[in-house]
């Protein structure tokens, strides 16, 4: 009896094990909280200087229309425009998803309803091959054979918006559509036995049943994708033409926040106006996925919403 | 024949005299594989009209199967072999616009599954497919559907709610009133009532008696007191084969079958 006491008072090996996993998972969860605060205070801190060392006026930074940080423009100010770059990610982010979408929910309609064995067997290893595609090849892609056909077909150099369009449209594509396949899996099979028993047919089914229950998954996915074209920047850097002017058209040279940081980041003095510039380049685009995180989310709570009640 | 045989052989399915029954519905031969294996070897039965008509049996005895081989609603899961003779036509044929059959034939199923929108919706739904569009006939169909389904009084002022809002007797009411609303000619039931409790179970079977007016009506239940309160006549399955199909009365005072005695009286199932 005494050693039952005894081993109800003593702390048992396997206790102690739990412990120090739970200190262990503690610490790994704690130190990427840390990671992320401190890229939030680094970007801001830096972004921020811009505005309160080098006193640009915000506005003027987010309407202004010519960059070259260090020298002055025409009105006398620092030429630190910040508004051909956000309107080139913005375009460039909006046109591929809107081209993306139509191409998406027809191949996620594909894969999950008209055939979905063929879907699992073929479709969904090739969308996710084209996922682990690494962006400078697309990139690549995009300027031996997007560039030179829209140059022959809609004129121009060739270089803009519409050739990032192109590319991004290719590179969100398998994201958005795996992500909208995956929003029409969920809907209940009963929703479309319903359906089917009321003598709607196959296509009623998935046009006002399916993909109307699908709708909040379906946002969720366009937006992932729009959020992955605003950050995507190597494969876009590549075929946009990276002139730092306000687009006239789409197949003129423009840029995107993330190209000019790409280019410009290593050209900088540490602490100087030019550098600083670019820090606010992206803590905009820092925010702005933080902005589309928050829009999943809010659509991802009303989706849940409207099942459940 | 061997011994043991002789009891798992015994059968006894009644057939309609058609003078002075009309048949609704009925099957010959009917057969369900499930990739190679057979759920349904034999289903021979005939359905009356305007009758309400139970499928009993334990579980896995393929009587859901059974049913859902009726309007077809298993055609993309399991193959469908032998004849469903509606209206002097066999309806699993490939010449059948399915689409328009399971406009004749409804179904309900065992859980609710009202859509994600409001009762009217739910209603004008299958309207709507049909190309139904003016507010005043549909009006007229949910009122009358509700009404039917014994429920318009409770909803009438919240038509525009969510229809999942509702208590699950509602909701599965709700879906009587939409199978209804198309006006079918016989109406499916895959065990309608096992989700609900005894007060919603007995306005759906009160909405059920209501409905044997105008309506054939075919109920799976497993729920055996069910059978006998409100069908007229009862099949039992067991193991994908039909034992016994009679009157309700005969069967659950008088069953000719051992099988069916011992699954009554609850020796097993």
């Amino acid at each position: 009896m005494d050693k039952i006491r005894e081993s109800l008072l003593k702390k048992s090996i396997a206790t102690k094990i739990e412990r120090r996993g739970k200190i262990i998972s503690l610490f790994c969860l704690a130190l990427i909280v840390g990671i992320v605060f401190l890229i939030f205070y680094f970007v801001a801190s830096r972004g921020l200087a811009t505005f309160f060392q080098n006193h640009i006026n915000l506005w003027q930074f987010l309407s202004g229309t010519q960059w070259n940080p260090g020298t002055n423009g025409t009105n006398g100010q620092p030429a630190v425009g910040a508004l051909p770059m956000i309107l080139g990610s913005f375009l460039i982010t909006i046109l591929s998803a809107l081209i993306a979408t139509p191409f998406a929910i027809g191949t996620a309609v594909f894969m999950t309803e008209i055939s979905p064995r063929r879907g699992a067997k073929i479709l969904r290893p090739v969308t996710e091959l084209l996922v682990g595609i690494p962006s400078v090849v697309y990139g690549f892609i995009g300027l031996q054979v997007v560039v030179p056909f829209v140059r022959h077909t809609f004129g121009g150099s060739g270089y803009g918006i519409l050739s990032g369009t192109f590319v991004l449209f290719v590179m969100i594509l398998p994201t958005v559509t795996s992500m909208s396949a995956d929003a029409l899996n969920a809907v209940p099979r009963y929703y479309r036995e319903a359906s089917l028993a009321l003598g709607a047919t196959r296509w009623q089914t998935i046009y006002k049943v399916v993909l109307r229950a699908a709708i909040p998954g379906m946002l969720t996915a366009i937006v992932f994708g729009m959020a992955r074209a605003f950050g995507e920047a190597l494969a876009v850097q590549m075929v946009i033409g990276n002139a730092t002017l306000l687009p006239q058209n789409l197949v003129s040279p423009a840029s995107t926040l993330t190209s000019i940081l790409t280019m410009g980041i290593g050209n900088t003095v540490m602490g100087s106006l030019q550098n600083n510039a670019l820090w606010s380049l992206a803590m905009i685009l820092l925010l702005m996925s933080l902005v589309f995180n928050l829009v999943i989310r809010y659509i991802g709570r009303k989706g849940k919403l409207n099942h459940e009640r | 024949m061997a011994d043991n045989s002789m009891t798992t052989d015994q059968r006894n399915i009644m057939k309609f005299d058609p003078k002075d029954h009309e048949i609704a519905l009925s099957t010959e031969d009917l057969r369900v594989f499930y990739g190679k294996s057979e759920a349904i070897s034999e289903g021979d039965l005939q359905f009356e009209r305007y009758k309400i008509s139970a499928l009993i049996g334990p579980s896995g005895s393929g009587k859901s199967t059974y049913l859902r081989s009726l309007n077809r609603m298993n055609d993309r899961i399991a193959t469908v072999k032998g004849k469903i003779m509606y209206r002097g036509l066999d309806i699993n044929s490939n010449d059948i616009d399915v689409y328009e059959m399971r406009r004749h034939i409804g179904m309900v199923f065992q859980r609710p599954n009202p859509f994600a929108k409001s009762i009217y919706e739910n209603i004008a739904f299958a309207l709507r497919q049909r190309g139904m569009n003016k507010k005043q006939d549909l009006d007229e169909i949910v009122e009358r559907s509700l009404r039917q389904a014994a429920m318009w009084d409770q909803v009438k002022d919240d038509l525009n709610k969510s229809a999942l809002a509702l208590s699950g007797g509602q909701q599965q009411r709700l879906c009587i009133a939409r199978a209804i609303a198309i006006k079918p000619d016989i109406l499916l039931l895959d065990e309608p009532a096992s989700a609900l409790d005894p007060i919603s179970t007995s306005q759906v079977e009160d909405t059920l008696l209501e409905l044997k007016q105008n309506y054939t009506i075919i109920i799976v239940t497993h729920n055996m007191q069910q059978a006998s309160r409100i069908s007229d006549y009862t099949a039992f399955f067991n193991l994908g084969k039909v034992l016994e199909y009679a009157e309700t009365g005969d069967i659950f005072t008088n069953p000719q079958v051992d099988l069916t005695n011992d699954y009554i009286s609850g020796n097993f199932g």
